[in-house]
């Protein structure tokens, strides 16, 4: 930690030219802002690809204006092929999978808060901090490309299980160059996040300024720092995994693909590998990357329901505690994914319990946000309204989690809807909302304007009843038996409910284009939003110490030093009801309860 | 605002669990031995889900309606108990009550997976390949001849690979489009994946089982209602993934032997 008294000199200057300051940046708030321009890219690419599955699951022989020119073979006339709608929803999987729900809550806010949260005017190492976002871009560039090779995107899904995704293109359309494109981009957007997370973890045990202890990082902090820890070890085992998959594309290897297989009345020059062995390296990232994509999200949910509430949590350290054995517990529970893959049946059992047992730290988490709701002094803005739709749909995703961590239910709704509306409430929708909240809270910060709030409330209303309205039919579907990754449903058993899968698409629609409105608030209020001034939210934590956009070195060349805890709210202070971590005034210190 | 979207909170929490109570959207009749169990985890599970889940939203709501928007006199109050008190709550109520679900839902696990089959089950292999399900009987001498994956063709209809001139085993073997099964006797079905991943999902017999290729896994269940069931693939397997499926014909042990002799003589 630096000494009060010591006037730091920025290390590097701040660049001149458009290359250096916007593109090549080593600031890690224009990277940041890089990533999070990513993420939104990303995220309309996979809206409108939601869309066009749902418009052909409601509709299948409707022919969608202009989605022939996305494909001639894939989409003649505008009506999809049973192959090509694989292929949409493995590329809008894997698209939000990683480059919205990992690129926007963690990359995208932690680079452009974490530094100036933990009081730093960088991250360590600025150039390895550029190299991550730039070999993201070039992971977004490569799965999108799939897209444009002969055969299009691969149809195996986010999850990409092998044989199907290791044997080629006699598997199936885009089993060949799409299947390696895929591998390609993800094996590289985990380089991008391990170096990423490098810095973050070494920005928040090293960088932090005097007086910022580890108890007095805000919660947001130790949510990406948390989560840095997860992507470190999670992503570290994913990029090996598609390596192998690539090789057994391009060097005939058989790591993931068994003697003896046939496909198409072909014997398969492959011997030896294991089916199981991808689903296991697969999934020991995959139930990992759920909390990668949410951890940052409570994170940020709980720096901005606590500015709203007036109040700080019942308690600091219970949360981040929390947060830590959510972590922990992640990597014990990957199994469950895979209760009816042909693992042990024991290891079933062996997976459930530690999964039924994540249910605790999350309660916890979720009880102590309303606990602290009572008695508060709640105040209702875009913001804090994503905040609390936050904790409504992760309490509705995770609840469904009562279910498939059971093996024996597991036999019923596996690879049903049931799976398809639990993930994207607890980990997408979810997730969205925290980046919503966030955007909404620190807009101001970034580019020094605020966001018009009647479109946000707009916004806010449709999304929030929309997100119900697609998700939480989908548990009922799968109740019944309505499976998943089908194109069509053409059989008697599910043909009657059509209706509901008619009833999601036009909800789907109808949200999805509210999503249209946030956009253009963004764009607008970004060049003609009113000014904001330096704290519009009357915040504690040192973003808001600064002016609105910061500058270049952060804090103007000086440190700052931290004198309190990070939610000194409910105070009585000189500024009103809180008090700035950064102020000298003397208070009586808001504390946990417990 | 604030009021409203407390009462919106509300009514979504209330209309979510609505159809659940009425059972609008629910499973086909379970036709197994075993099945009963599992439904029997599932309404229980859904009967702690939904307090839980409802018990969050409601109390969700109220707050966000009570405590929005108040005057700048009001003092800031804590939850009585503070985080103690709901530390405890989420480690005694919510997770003693997970755990003790996960364990007696063990017991529908072990019903299906820690018993082995009868030893006079009948014994019927099931193939899976892109993208259709063949299904095998031993035939009189209770055996199954070899497959040779290198003679498997579909134009021959030779779907298993097995080489009748040379192999005796093989020469009685009934191949199938569909699963026939007697009523109430157990059927010890083993699993073959001829070239990627595939599953074998029965709703009425509470069954799921992945087919993966290179390793042979076996299931058994008893059947207890005559009828016509469907199986479907639910392992993503490629372009005919949603067409994948076959049926399961439950019929009287009597009409059992007379399909299997019918089929005997196609061969």
């Amino acid at each position: 930690m630096h000494e009060p008294s010591q006037q730091v000199l920025h290390h590097h200057a701040p660049p001149t030219g458009f290359i250096r300051k916007y593109v090549f940046s080593l600031d890690h708030k224009v990277i940041g802002e890089q990533y999070y321009g990513l993420a939104l890219v990303a995220v309309y690419i996979g809206l409108v690809l939601s869309w066009i599955m749902r418009i052909h699951l409601a509709w299948p022989a409707y022919a969608i204006p202009g989605v022939q020119y996305l494909s001639k073979i894939g989409a003649p006339g505008g009506v999809l092929t049973p192959e090509y709608y694989l292929q949409l929803m493995t590329m809008h999987g894997t698209i939000m999978v990683f480059f919205v729900l990992t690129t926007a809550p963690f990359a995208g806010f932690g680079n452009y808060f974490l530094p100036i949260q933990v009081g730093a005017e960088d991250m360590p190492f600025p150039h390895i901090n550029m190299m991550s976002f730039w070999v993201t871009f070039i992971a977004f560039c490569v799965a999108v490309s799939a897209f444009f090779v002969p055969q299009g995107p691969p149809l195996s899904g986010w999850t990409a299980y092998a044989p199907l995704s290791a044997l080629g293109s006699i598997a199936g359309p885009g089993q060949g160059t799409g299947q390696v494109l895929w591998a390609v981009s993800i094996a590289i957007f985990c380089i991008g996040q391990l170096l990423g997370s490098l810095n973050f973890i070494s920005t928040t045990l090293d960088m932090r300024c005097q007086g910022m202890s580890l108890m007095r990082l805000p919660l947001s902090v130790w949510a990406w720092f948390i989560t840095s820890c997860i992507g470190l070890t999670a992503f570290a085992v994913l990029m090996p995994a598609c390596i192998l998959l690539i090789l057994d594309h391009v060097a005939g290897t058989s790591f993931f693909i068994p003697s003896n297989l046939v496909v198409n009345d072909q014997l398969q020059p492959h011997a030896g590998g294991s089916t199981l062995l991808w689903q296991h390296l697969f999934w020991f990232f995959g139930h990992p990357e759920v909390y990668i994509a949410i951890v940052p999200a409570m994170g940020v949910v709980s720096h901005v329901l606590i500015t709203n509430m007036r109040r700080p949590l019942l308690s600091h350290r219970v949360i981040i505690y929390s947060m830590v054995a959510i972590a922990f517990l992640s990597y014990m529970v990957y199994g469950h994914h895979m209760f009816v893959s042909g693992m042990n049946p024991f290891s079933s059992i062996a997976f459930s319990f530690p999964t039924l047992a994540i249910t605790v730290p999350a309660t916890i988490i979720v009880l102590i946000w309303i606990g602290s709701l009572y008695g508060s002094k709640l105040r209702i803005n875009t913001a804090s309204l994503f905040a609390l739709g936050f904790i409504s749909m992760f309490v509705s995703g995770g609840i469904s989690g009562f279910f498939l961590a059971q093996p024996s239910i597991d036999i019923m709704l596996h690879a049903t809807y049931f799976v398809v509306g639990h993930f994207h409430l607890v980990m997408a929708v979810a997730a969205l909302f925290g980046i919503f909240a966030g955007t909404y809270f620190w807009f101001s910060k970034v580019t020094g304007r605020m966001m018009n709030e009647t479109l946000g409330r707009i916004h806010f209303w449709f999304t929030f009843v929309g997100a119900y309205c697609i998700f939480m039919p989908f548990h009922y579907l799968g109740m019944v038996g309505n499976v998943r990754r089908y194109q069509a449903f053409v059989d008697d058993f599910m043909a009657p409910l059509m209706p509901v899968h008619k009833f999601i698409t036009i909800a789907a629609l109808i949200t999805g284009a509210a999503q249209l409105v946030f956009l253009y608030n963004l764009i607008h209020s970004r060049f003609w939003g009113k000014p904001a001034t330096q704290n519009p939210w009357e915040g504690t934590s040192l973003e808001w110490s600064i002016p609105s956009p910061p500058p270049f070195d952060n804090f103007g060349g000086k440190l700052p030093v931290v004198y309190h805890d990070p939610y000194q709210y409910g105070v009585e202070s000189s500024t009103g009801d809180y008090v700035m971590q950064d102020s000298p005034e003397v208070i009586k210190t808001v504390r946990d309860d417990s | 605002m604030a009021k409203l979207f407390a009462v919106t909170i509300i009514v979504i929490a209330i209309a979510s669990a609505i159809p659940i109570v009425l059972h609008i959207w629910v499973p086909p009749v379970d036709i197994s031995t075993h099945g009963k169990l599992i439904d029997e985890q599932m309404s229980e599970t859904m009967v702690e889900a939904g307090i839980c889940f409802l018990a969050a939203q409601l109390v969700l709501g109220f707050f966000i309606w009570r405590y929005s928007n108040r005057p700048k006199t009001e003092k800031i109050k804590s939850f009585p108990g503070g985080a103690r008190a709901l530390v405890a709550a989420a480690v005694i109520v919510v997770g003693l009550e997970v755990m003790a679900l996960g364990a007696f839902g063990t017991r529908a696990w072990a019903e299906i997976y820690f018993t082995p089959a009868r030893p006079d089950a009948l014994q019927v292999q099931a193939q899976a390949g892109q993208f259709a399900f063949y299904f095998r009987y031993p035939g009189p001498d209770g055996k199954f001849g070899p497959i040779h994956p290198e003679q498997i063709n579909e134009a021959t209809e030779n779907f298993f690979g097995l080489d009748t001139t040379h192999d005796a085993d093989s020469k009685d073997d009934i191949v199938t489009a569909e699963l026939a099964v007697p009523v109430n006797r157990e059927v010890h079905l083993l699993m073959h994946s001829k070239d990627v991943g595939h599953s074998f999902f029965v709703r009425e017999l509470r069954i799921q089982q992945d087919f993966v290729p290179g390793l042979d896994l076996s299931l058994h269940f008893t059947p207890t209602k005559i009828g016509r069931y469907e199986i479907v693939c639910t392992q993503l397997c490629g372009l005919g993934h949603y067409n994948m499926k076959a049926y399961l014909e439950v019929m009287s042990q009597e009409d059992f032997d007379k399909w299997l002799k019918q089929q005997a003589a196609l061969q």
